[in-house]
């Protein structure tokens, strides 16, 4: 015990946490304005808002599992290399030589989990008719962040490059050959020329932007892993922390007037 | 069909755990209530249930094949036979619509203890079929069996409690939710359960790493298309919508217009009640509405997609085995075809050869008239027709605009089941096929 007590009176120890440890009410106060990361939540609380039978707990396993991606997903940009000649035998390795290569299992079942616990969290708060007012617009937010979610999982799906990724990809993929107007499959695109040359081609429709290439290559792999590993995690991490801020500011967590 | 000897003995162990699995939480059951003195009735049904579970979880790691409980091969014929997209959909909506109107019923803890023990030892007993199992037990098809006892777990939570808080504003009490509404510290109440919560998930994430090994099959190979070619499963109601409709509007269309739909339901629903707790009695049109788009045209879309659909994108009942070379007859008929060919006995209106642009326009609208009167019937006449019976309460009360997305959302929602109606009935391909446009609905 003395050094546990030699520990939290050190000038070190005082300098991280501004108060003594939250044993009773004025402490356990404090600790929620005076911690970043517990400042997030609100000092008091209804007892039903926390109730697990009402929340389910879901945004947060959410979130956590956002956490978890993010660090093993780090981990694993150190090992991975997203080009033709390494990416499968990089995962290869990662499954049959590599200590540690069970990351790529927390990583990818974590993934399945997430889009699972997001469907969840947004079945719940439409059950407890949480996105009337005045949170219209946190539910605005959280259907982005679901379209987020699913395509941070897609652009993932493609980075092993095994057979079961690039026809998933293709497949999914081939839907915006189709786009209205602006695939080179779609309806209405014979309408979008200039002088007589067509300006919707398989080398400039909706499919090559979102493919860099007419078919799922090289390119395709670049491309997706810079949307998987940077764009759509910074957007995600934006709209997670105005997500977060308003549930504070529409009243916190939702229960009856 | 295949002989399953070497499989089962892979599949056995797996069994054996499954069963003691059951059998342990029903014993945990019988305890609980038996130790509650009221129930000791149920207590010995769960108890003797316990006890054939672990019966059958012996025969299973019996070690001998034709001891693995299993559904009798005449029963799973039977299922393949009958099965198809048409029984499928209409039987998911009869279960739904059942477990909606006796809501009352199956909210009951027993008999949603009862109908979650018989679905898992139906699962138990199909995954001695190796059909089944080769298509359920695929490493990436595993978290979508998680994701359906997930939704029957908490809509049973949800449901309990809206149960109770409809039977409390029927009687003029406040929803139970108004109850607890005296405050508690974040730190400890919130802080303490937000911790267990990682430390379970991690665990949970941690024990299905170990012990299911991520999917990695042969290098890619852009010659080598695998048959079927799915899409990642969270994709696969979308992949099925491509049955019954282009890709511009399965593919396209109609997803844009499922997150366009989501961001303006808060802004749809005028319903001020119902707001910070369970209840389905005062909000039942916006509830059946998600249901209805979440449950039939999303989640039993994906399991369909994903567990019934085979090579070539065919049917195939859940204990066939996915051969290739299975044929099915395409009869479909487009709407013009119906219309001129077989019901006036007409060729299809043609422009005479050398006809300018115009006359090419109006032999096309001319040819595509009957679908175009349809359609046009079906999203510029119905809104205002319904805005003046069905939902007047509504017109009046969201305004034109709000009234017309709300209704033109919900008619394209609809244009799915319809169309599968109409397929299953008259094999009708298109409505309107404009080729020369690639325009196809």
């Amino acid at each position: 015990m003395a050094i546990g007590e030699t520990i939290r009176n050190s000038q070190i120890w005082k300098s991280i946490f501004r108060h003594p440890m939250p044993l009773d009410r004025r402490n356990r106060i404090v600790v929620m304005l005076t911690n970043f990361f517990l400042h997030l939540h609100p000092v008091s609380i209804k007892k039903q808002g926390i109730a697990l039978s009402f929340t389910w707990c879901m945004g947060g396993v959410t979130f956590f599992l956002f956490l978890v991606e993010t660090v093993t997903g780090v981990l694993l940009m150190f090992y991975y290399r997203p080009t033709l000649e390494w990416a499968y035998n990089d995962i290869l390795a990662l499954r049959d030589v590599t200590s540690l290569g069970i990351l790529r299992e927390l990583h990818r079942w974590g993934a399945h989990a997430m889009v699972i616990t997001t469907w969840l969290h947004m079945y719940r708060v439409f059950l407890t008719g949480s996105y009337k007012p005045p949170r219209e617009f946190n539910w605005v937010i959280g259907v982005i962040l679901l379209l987020l979610t699913l395509l941070l999982s897609f652009t993932g799906y493609l980075l092993p490059w095994d057979q079961l990724a690039i026809w998933a990809i293709t497949v999914g993929s081939n839907m915006a050959r189709a786009t209205p107007f602006l695939g080179y499959e779609g309806p209405g695109q014979q309408l979008l020329t200039i002088g007589g040359i067509d300006m919707i081609t398989d080398g400039s429709d909706a499919r090559f932007g979102l493919l860099g290439a007419r078919f799922v290559g090289e390119e395709t792999l670049n491309r997706f892993y810079v949307l998987h590993c940077i764009a759509i995690p910074l957007a995600v991490a934006l709209l997670l922390a105005i997500h977060f801020w308003r549930v504070r500011k529409d009243g916190g967590i939702s229960g009856p007037l | 069909m295949h002989s399953n000897g070497f499989f089962l003995k892979d599949v056995a162990g797996f069994l054996g755990g499954y069963y003691t699995f059951i059998a342990l939480m029903n014993g945990i059951a019988a305890l609980l209530l038996w130790k509650r003195k009221n129930q000791t009735g149920w207590a010995l049904v769960w108890a003797v249930f316990a006890g054939a579970m672990m019966v059958l979880a012996s025969l299973a790691l019996s070690g001998s094949e034709s001891m693995v409980p299993a559904l009798p091969s005449g029963v799973r014929t039977l299922v393949n036979k009958l099965s198809g997209p048409m029984l499928y959909t209409v039987g998911t909506m009869a279960l739904f619509t059942a477990l909606f109107v006796f809501r009352k019923f199956f909210v009951q803890p027993m008999v949603a203890w009862s109908i979650l023990n018989i679905a898992m030892v139906l699962m138990g007993l199909s995954m001695a079929d190796e059909n089944f199992a080769a298509i359920v037990m695929k490493p990436d098809n595993v978290p979508i069996v998680g994701l359906v006892f997930l939704l029957a777990f908490f809509t049973w939570v949800a449901t309990k409690q809206a149960v109770v808080n409809d039977e409390r504003i029927k009687q003029g009490l406040p929803p139970m939710e108004k109850l607890d509404d005296e405050k508690v510290l974040v730190w400890p109440d919130l802080v303490y359960t937000e911790l267990i919560c990682m430390v379970a998930v991690s665990a949970f994430l941690l024990f299905w790493a170990i012990f299911l090994p991520a999917p990695l099959e042969e290098p890619a190979s852009s010659v080598k298309t695998p048959n079927p070619s799915k899409a990642p499963w969270y994709f696969l109601g979308l992949q099925e919508m491509l049955v019954y409709f282009d890709p511009w509007y399965a593919g396209v269309v109609l997803p844009s217009l499922v997150v366009f739909g989501l961001m303006a339901m808060p802004y749809l629903d005028f319903n001020k009640k119902g707001n910070g707790y369970y209840s389905i009695e005062e909000r039942k049109f916006s509830y059946l509405t998600y249901q209805f788009g979440f449950f039939v045209l999303w989640i039993t879309l994906i399991i369909l997609g994903t567990f019934l659909r085979g090579p070539n994108w065919n049917f195939y009942g859940p204990f066939e085995y996915w051969t290739p070379y299975k044929v099915e007859v395409l009869n479909n008929v487009d709407l013009p075809q119906m219309f001129w060919v077989n019901l006036l006995d007409r060729p299809l209106p043609r422009p005479p050869q050398g006809a300018g642009t115009l006359t090419q326009i109006g032999y096309i609208l001319l040819r595509e008239a009957p679908g175009l009167v349809l359609l046009g019937a079906y999203l510029l006449l119905l809104p205002p027709l319904l805005a003046v019976t069905v939902f007047r309460g509504f017109f009046a009360k969201m305004g034109f605009i709000r009234y017309m997305i709300m209704a033109n959302l919900m008619l394209l929602m609809l244009t799915l089941p319809i169309k599968m109606i109409l397929r299953w009935t008259f094999n009708l391909k298109y409505i309107i096929s404009i080729p020369e446009l690639s325009l196809n609905f």
